[in-house]
């Protein structure tokens, strides 16, 4: 029998608000131990949280970007458990009032992986095992988080892997979070549940918890699709229960089965307002909203005539496609200026934080000014490619590299005048070109090369020859 | 009497010096302290610096405030900086706040003189404050009874005359009925009047700070000056206005009597009540009656809806950060076990337990939810009553003190003694509760005027007028430090 993978995720975000969620410490990630903490976000007794406006604002432009419906009113609950990185014992999180409602994240199959809900609430410390010890640091201990709970409309690993990597791109598009996995500003929960090809049912699900990977999202989801195929097929049955992946081994166990499952006790936080939010916020945090990766790949399509798979390498990181942005004012062909943030200025930025960044030594005003010298005619291409290499080794201007006699020169009149005196002076190339050997225009071409020392575009030489021979 | 009045009147026309004044108290601190046990922490060297600077102020012809250099005294669940705030729990053993309460801060500006921090039901839990891992405090009319609870050592010091006033918190009557008992006045404000933070939480949507004093005046002095709104609690609202209307004339003020407030109420206690509201109509005020049904409900709410939240706001204690931690212990796990299991008393074990029950699942929607709709039911009926009167009379505790060791021994009962109370804090409305007579044996009977959400005010306005005219019922006792 054949198995279909049924999966959704709850991924965990961490927002980059300049402090955390209910006090003024700040969520810079690192750190000495304990030393991004005061008495309210380590739950000293008697302190009370006090909700940072700015992580609502976060939240409510995430869910935006992803379709969501921002309520009008909010609620913040207390998630009930005991757990040494979590001083208070309970998780301000939400469960009955929600700040996002729906919404959904396109594939790029066209289909929508839709959400349930996105939520605001509290990060816990991190507990340091060392020496045969257990330490706790609190500094990550009330960094704001949103979770996006999807529902489970996954189908396949790389629908997983695509819906992560979108999730990634549009919240890091619209500036709420870094999204790095490997630091742990996003974290996924994973639930798996397999079932005949063909049912409607959803079969008995298990949860992996905190991936924090793609790779190791995806081999966990293969293996874990695997077992529970071979345990059906074996007659058995798949167990609820919240796992973790090993990624030396490669295999998932068990944490917890259900019936060891948390009771949360969650109950409203008496100690938060309830959170209004007018619609004009919203209004005016969508005006603030900049254009989506989604629509942002479809106007380079449609409007710059940038081929499908380039288009989608220029909006996958919102640094380069800004970089793109304005780098193509005024110029002739914004492929042009495509082709070279693809074909050479990607290798500089290697790593998946290099692109993130786009920190690199070339403003997009010089490629701008590259690319009009070449649009002018006055320089070449062959010129300009290596030109840009100099212009990124060391941050210069184009000028830098291109002398006025590398420029000039080149322009109509000029070519002109250099493919007549070529046509006049290699009569017998003319003879055998009329004669019908199309190699003997290449001899003309060279010959233009040469007498214009290499400036002149062949293209345009050959084409202006054919034109005069014709 | 040692009210903050006569003190003021004494430092600024220089009859006393605020260091002479401090060490009187501190003297008798520790001369009636043995036998009230109302306070758990005495702190000289604060009351003598702060003195000391009043001392100054006063010297260099500076004008000082209402409350400036006025010996008083906190409930030790309010936060002090570097001063041990235990809550009167094992489990808070030698913890020192590295921050100050909000309502701290404020006493701190107008040189508030703090004498130490006085005895609790631990955690705030109790009618008695015999859960207190110090002990109760004693009744400073006898000793032999208890001085209520659960803020029971402010109430025994104020009335015991060894801090001229000091702050309570009240979550279920924890104000009201310790100064009822202990035949002084105690204001429990509007949630939201005061702000809780620093105050260590029992049931947050309840708990609200508020003041034991002497007399009325002296409680709208106080309450004026804590009710400010603070941004570090997000339910805080503010408004401490009281002090201007206190003597307005009440005639015409209509006073409503709930039938049910009066039922199961002992005889000495009701005749009480109903003899103030004749003193009511002797000053102009309309006596009304009315039925408020819903005062039924208002016990079992209350003790779901403060347990649950006590389950959660004391799961913090678990030896890892600071206070008690277990001698021995195999893991984490164990450790949080052992440290809890150690470090709380029973009646606080009892409420973590039946709050972590009526919010577990399967039983959250027959009991929690079910308290909290009640809730906004009682809330409702408040605001229906107070359509037909301005202020609501009613005894402040169905009896009055009881002896010692009797609370302990039988749970349900002094449960019940919260019934008059409870609703208060159940509707976020604030109550005072003042001195109106005596009993056979001497022991004081407390009435609570309720009044509007921020009505405090209006309560205040008709607790004083009382005051003027039954001066009788408020009588003081042998001990502590005599103006």
């Amino acid at each position: 029998m054949k198995y279909e993978l049924v999966s959704g995720f709850e991924t965990h975000i961490e927002l980059q608000t300049k402090t955390k969620i209910f006090c003024g410490c700040t969520t810079q990630f690192g750190g000495e131990p304990n030393t991004h903490c005061c008495p309210v976000c380590i739950g000293l007794p008697g302190t009370l949280p006090v909700l940072n406006r700015e992580v609502v604002r976060f939240a409510i432009k995430a869910g935006l970007a992803v379709h969501g419906e921002i309520a009008s009113v909010a609620k913040m609950d207390r998630k009930n458990y005991c757990y040494p990185d979590l001083s208070k014992a309970y998780q301000i999180s939400q469960l009955y009032a929600p700040l996002i409602i729906g919404g959904y994240v396109e594939l790029s199959s066209g289909k929508k992986i839709r959400l349930h809900h996105i939520h605001i609430e509290e990060d816990a410390g991190k507990l340091i095992h060392r020496h045969g010890d257990t330490y706790v640091d609190y500094n990550r201990g009330g960094v704001p988080l949103i979770e996006i709970v999807s529902e489970p409309d996954i189908r396949s690993v790389d629908e997983a892997r695509e819906y992560v990597e979108k999730l990634q791109q549009v919240m890091r598009y619209i500036g709420i979070s870094d999204c790095r996995m490997q630091e742990g500003s996003m974290r996924c929960d994973v639930n798996v549940s397999v079932r005949p090809e063909g049912s409607e049912t959803f079969g008995t699900r298990t949860e992996i918890k905190n991936m924090n990977s793609i790779t190791n999202i995806v081999k966990a989801m293969e293996y874990e699709y695997d077992r529970q195929v071979d345990l059906i097929e074996s007659g058995g049955k798949v167990v609820q229960e919240t796992l973790r992946y090993d990624d030396v081994s490669g295999t998932t166990s068990s944490m917890r089965s259900k019936e060891d499952a948390h009771d949360y006790r969650y109950f409203r936080d008496p100690d938060l307002v309830t959170i209004n939010i007018p619609r004009e916020e919203v209004e005016a945090l969508r005006a603030e909203m900049p254009e989506l990766p989604a629509d942002k790949c479809r106007r380079y399509i449609d409007a710059l005539g940038i081929p499908e798979k380039d288009a989608q390498l220029l909006t996958k990181y919102r640094r380069i496609s800004e970089f793109f942005d304005a780098a193509i004012e005024g110029v002739k062909s914004p492929k042009t200026v495509s082709n070279f943030i693809i074909g050479q200025m990607f290798r500089r930025a290697e790593t998946e934080s290099d692109k993130e960044q786009f920190d690199l030594p070339t403003t997009p005003q010089q490629l701008n000014a590259l690319v009009k010298l070449l649009d002018s005619g006055k320089i070449r291409n062959n010129l300009a490619k290596a030109t840009l290499e100099k212009m990124l080794d060391t941050g210069k201007p184009a000028t830098d590299f291109i002398s006025e006699s590398d420029m000039g020169g080149v322009d109509d009149n000029a070519l002109l005048a250099l493919c007549k005196a070529a046509i006049e002076g290699n009569a017998k190339a003319v003879a055998d070109f009329r004669g019908g050997k199309e190699k003997a225009l290449k001899a003309l071409v060279g010959n233009v090369m040469k007498n214009s020392r290499g400036k002149a575009d062949a293209q345009a030489a050959e084409a202006k020859i054919k034109e005069l021979l014709g | 009497m040692g009210t903050i009045a006569t003190i003021h009147e004494m430092l600024v026309k220089k009859q006393v010096s605020c260091t002479e004044l401090t060490q009187r108290y501190l003297d008798a601190v520790e001369q009636a302290n043995p036998a009230l046990n109302a306070y758990v922490n005495v702190t000289p060297d604060t009351a003598l610096a702060t003195a000391a600077a009043v001392d100054k102020k006063i010297a260099a012809g500076e004008e000082i405030g209402a409350l400036e250099g006025v010996p008083m005294t906190l409930k030790d669940n309010m936060s002090t900086k570097g001063i041990e705030t235990t809550c009167c729990s094992k489990i808070l053993t030698g913890y020192k706040p590295i921050f100050d309460a909000t309502v701290w801060e404020i006493l701190q500006e107008q040189n508030a003189v703090l004498l130490g921090k006085t005895n609790m039901d631990e955690f705030a839990m109790g009618s008695s404050c015999e859960n207190s891992c110090f002990g109760g405090a004693a009744n400073p009319f006898d000793t032999n009874y208890v001085a209520g609870g659960s803020s029971g050592g402010v109430s025994s010091a104020v009335g015991g005359n060894i801090a001229a006033y000091g702050l309570g918190s009240d979550t279920g009557g924890s104000i009201r009925q310790p100064a009822s008992f202990c035949g002084v006045v105690g204001l429990k404000p509007t949630y939201g009047a005061v702000s809780r933070y620093g105050l260590i939480a029992y049931a947050s949507s309840l708990d609200q700070i508020g003041p034991i004093t002497k007399t009325v005046e002296d409680a709208s002095l106080v309450f004026d000056a804590i009710a400010k709104k603070d941004k570090r609690d997000s339910t805080s609202v503010g408004g401490g206005n009281t002090y201007a209307t206190l003597n307005r004339d009440i005639k015409g003020m209509k006073i409503g009597i709930a039938r049910e407030y009066l039922d199961g109420v002992r005889d000495d206690v009701k005749e009480a009540t109903l003899a103030a509201a004749e003193v009511y109509k002797s000053l102009g005020a309309e006596i009304v009656y009315f039925d408020l049904p819903v005062l039924k409900f208002a016990l079992p709410v209350y003790y779901i809806i403060a347990c649950a939240e006590a389950s959660s706001n004391l799961g913090r204690y678990d030896g890892i950060r600071y206070g008690y931690k277990t001698a021995h212990y195999t893991g984490t796990h164990d450790m949080i076990c052992r440290t809890r299991s150690e470090g709380f008393g029973e009646e606080v074990k009892r409420r973590i337990l039946l709050g972590t029950y009526v919010l577990s699942a399967g039983y959250y929607d027959a009991y929690y939810k079910k308290a909290t709709d009640l809730r906004g039911t009682i809330i409702s009926a408040f605001n229906k009553a107070f359509e037909q009167c301005d202020v609501i009379l009613a005894p402040t505790v169905p009896m009055t003190a009881f002896e010692k060791g009797h609370a302990v021994s039988d749970p349900i009962e002094t449960y019940l003694t919260d019934i008059c109370t409870v609703p208060v804090n159940i509707a976020g409305l604030p109550g005072v509760s003042v001195p109106c007579g005596f009993n056979a044996k001497g022991m004081p009977i407390g009435m609570q005027l309720i009044g509007k959400s921020f009505g405090e005010a209006q309560i205040l306005n008709a607790a004083y007028r009382y005051q003027q005219a039954a001066p009788e019922k408020f009588r003081d006792t042998k001990w502590g430090v005599k103006l």
